[in-house]
């Protein structure tokens, strides 16, 4: 288990758990992200800044704070056809 | 009869309310608390019907501020019918929205809008089968285009004359029983809120904040058949039973999701390859700055050359004006304020201002502000804020009044409150002229730099004081970053319109007004008895000429009127002379922070109330004097 603001670039991971309160656990839910659902970090801001990520479509930034407080696995995450999903997030 | 738009932000929902009020109709801002509806009123098929635009809102079962307000329309306001505008792109997260606004049972249509931007995402939806799932009728549009709005009226209306209420959606068997159960506990306890027990009793148990705060007031014995319900939801599936309740109306929306959509392989468009540039990691700070960096060259560089014919022209009517009128008499000065109030507005303001609002609208328009706010929110973090709040702190470098309004985009009260007080302290465009025309023209152009650096360092430091000392969680950056897309001119212009509206109404009346009431005090030698009152600080505590008191208090009318009036009470326009290089940056830096203008303390009382306001501009004025203090003896050690 690890949490998302660890996760690299275009690396998918799945929601498992939102460690805090109803007002966070709200914001992300209206925004739709959900316990279960899958996402893929898009890009990740540099000096601790935010982290895009894409969900069911839409595009997200998520501050550090947050991102930290959102428990990801990446059980099961599809190799990218590119090659290993590091290769393609290095940029190449 | 009456239709409410209700959608998600970034639905197109307001297209569509332009669309009916024709922009140019008169549309009703009546604001309640922070947030305002937009109502106007159509002729649609022979009948008039008003129209209100609900705020923009995800989900009502939020902690966002906005959706207190439209729920509360929703449950306490008569209306005849909800028109539901959904982005197709994003059918999934729209449905969590539109599956809450059938637990209303009030006659309700789907928009199904934007599907131009749905098709080319690949996104196909089978409009009849949503209808079917949703059990409302569904009609497709593109609002931006304006294609399918008649449809979606027509049919409105019919639907809304036949006064069919919707069936509530079916949840999981398990939040079904729950909200059963609760719903058993408020009917047999008689509350009466004139809402669907359902819709109350999934309310509680999602813990809305609006919502139950007035069932629990009315039932307190209520909380605990929630708790107790809550409790075995919780231990059944080891979340919240909050999240077991929103999980479930997610799942179902994305089921019906899968079983309208089709989805075909889209291939990158423009749109996404500029997205990989604008927001790496690299290169999105550089761009950002490239940008930003043009956006202002071009605002100053269009105002200047318009502002100077402009300026000409005033002055030829204020000289013919005195002509009319006996010298040094009362209604050559009445005259003599009003054409320096209009002047004010017209030749100072609207050249910088309109280029403005327009490169602003721009920025919006194609969703470059958000972007902004990504990128930036890690230098936020430092003043206590974040990213979002970079979005009304950049606009105060044009000018602090729309500036301050734009803080309503921010969730939390504390960070709308911090921004809205640091925003004053930006140097807005009217500053800027002051800091250019003495410090630049006088003392060279780094002289100014390093003003602005100095009023950034002075920025941080209150932001960070403030941030410590206001009580208040922020939920920290969650910002939906829309797609790209190229800003429509019809837009641009209402948008601009829109805020320009905002300044002709509220600035401008102030302004004319306060130039003929300080003219006045001019023909009754009030100037002197002022600069005598403020000679203590002008002179004792920062060393100027007492002859800078009276353009101190103009400057509160507009900063700009401090250097027209330097010039006049000073009589020469070279200050070199008359003022040494010490005095001349310990004036400019107590203008650029001290009280924010008229207008601008107008729009923070309405924001944040007068005592707010009044607060403000007391901190503004102390970080004045020991700004300017501190540049006078730093500068005589130094300098």
């Amino acid at each position: 288990m690890m949490t998302l603001d660890t996760v690299g670039v275009h690396r998918q991971a799945r929601v498992i758990m939102i460690d805090g309160g109803h007002r966070i656990r709200s914001y992300l839910n209206t925004l739709g992200i959900h316990i279960g659902d899958w996402l893929t970090v898009v890009q990740r801001a540099p000096f601790r800044g935010p982290v895009l990520v894409e969900i069911h479509g839409s595009r997200v930034a998520l501050g550090r704070g947050i991102a930290t407080k959102i428990r990801v696995d990446m059980d099961g995450v599809l190799e990218s056809l590119s090659g290993s999903t590091e290769v393609f997030g290095a940029g190449s | 009869m009456r239709f409410l738009l209700a959608g998600q932000p970034n639905s197109g929902k307001s297209s569509i309310f332009n669309s009916i009020a024709g922009y140019r109709s008169a549309t009703a801002n009546f604001p309640k608390s922070s947030i305002s509806y937009t109502a106007t009123r159509a002729l649609i098929a022979g009948r008039e019907v008003e129209v209100v635009d609900l705020p923009g809102i995800y989900s009502l079962t939020s902690s966002d501020e906005a959706a207190g307000p439209a729920e509360r329309y929703l449950l306490d306001e008569p209306y005849d019918l909800i028109i539901n505008v959904v982005d197709a792109s994003r059918l999934g997260r729209s449905l969590e929205l539109t599956f809450q606004l059938l637990e209303f049972r009030r006659p309700m249509i789907v928009a199904l809008n934007m599907m131009d931007e749905a098709h080319r995402r690949g996104v196909e939806i089978d409009d009849r089968a949503l209808a079917a799932e949703l059990g409302v009728p569904v009609v497709t549009t593109v609002s931006r285009l304006g294609r399918g709005l008649k449809q979606l009226f027509r049919d409105g209306l019919r639907h809304a004359a036949a006064a069919v209420p919707p069936v509530p959606p079916t949840y999981d068997l398990e939040v079904e029983e729950a909200i059963a159960e609760v719903a058993t506990g408020l009917t047999s306890r008689a509350v009466v809120t004139g809402v669907p027990t359902r819709l109350v009793a999934a309310k509680l148990l999602e813990g809305d904040p609006h919502l139950s705060g007035r069932v629990l007031r009315a039932d307190p014995e209520i909380a605990r058949v929630v708790e107790a319900v809550g409790g075995r939801l919780e231990s059944a599936h080891g979340w919240s039973a909050d999240q077991v309740v929103s999980g479930s109306r997610h799942a179902l929306a994305h089921a019906v999701e899968d079983r309208v959509v089709t989805l075909r392989p889209a291939g990158d468009g423009w749109r996404e390859k500029a997205d990989r540039l604008l927001l790496n990691q690299w290169t999105g700070g550089p761009i950002m700055v490239l940008i930003l960096g043009g956006f202002f060259w071009l605002v100053f560089g269009i105002g200047r050359r318009v502002e100077a014919p402009l300026l000409d022209a005033f002055n030829w009517i204020q000289g013919s004006v005195a002509e009319q009128f006996p010298a040094g008499g009362l209604t050559a000065t009445l005259a003599d304020g009003l054409v320096m109030g209009l002047a004010g507005g017209v030749a100072i303001v609207l050249p910088y201002v309109i280029p403005f609002l327009i490169g602003l609208a721009i920025l919006e328009d194609t969703g470059y502000l958000p972007r902004l706010a990504y990128i930036l929110d890690s230098l936020m973090h430092h003043i206590g804020l974040h990213g979002k709040s970079v979005l009304p702190m950049i606009l105060g470098y044009g000018c602090s009044v729309p500036a301050i309004m734009a803080t309503r985009v921010l969730e939390s009260e504390k960070d709308r409150k911090i921004t809205a007080a640091l925003t004053s302290f930006i140097p807005c465009s009217a500053r800027t002229v002051v800091i250019f025309g003495l410090v630049a023209a006088f003392m060279g152009p780094l002289w100014a730099l390093a003003i602005y650096l100095v009023n950034i360092v002075v920025i941080v430091l209150l932001g960070t004081v403030m941030a410590s000392r206001m009580k208040g969680a922020s939920p920290g950056l969650v910002l939906e970053i829309p797609d790209l897309s190229l800003p429509d001119v019809k837009t641009l212009i209402a948008k601009t319109w829109l805020a320009l509206r905002e300044f002709i109404t509220i600035a401008w009346p102030l302004l004319i007004a306060s130039s003929i009431i300080l003219g006045l005090l001019e023909w009754g030698h009030g100037a002197e008895a002022v600069n005598r009152l403020l000679s203590p600080l002008t002179v004792w505590l920062l060393g100027l000429p007492a002859a800078v008191g009276m353009t101190l208090v103009f400057g509160v009318l507009r900063k700009e009127l401090t250097l027209v009036m330097l010039v006049q009470a000073l009589g020469t326009t070279d200050l070199a002379t008359v003022m040494t290089t010490q005095q001349l940056l310990t004036f400019t830096l107590f203008v650029v922070f001290y009280v924010p203008c008229i207008a601008t303390i107008a729009v923070l009382a309405r924001q944040m109330g007068w005592r707010g306001a009044l607060a403000i501009s007391g901190l503004t004025v102390t970080a004045a004097i020991v700004v300017a203090l501190a540049g006078r003896l730093l500068y005589s050690v130094f300098g």
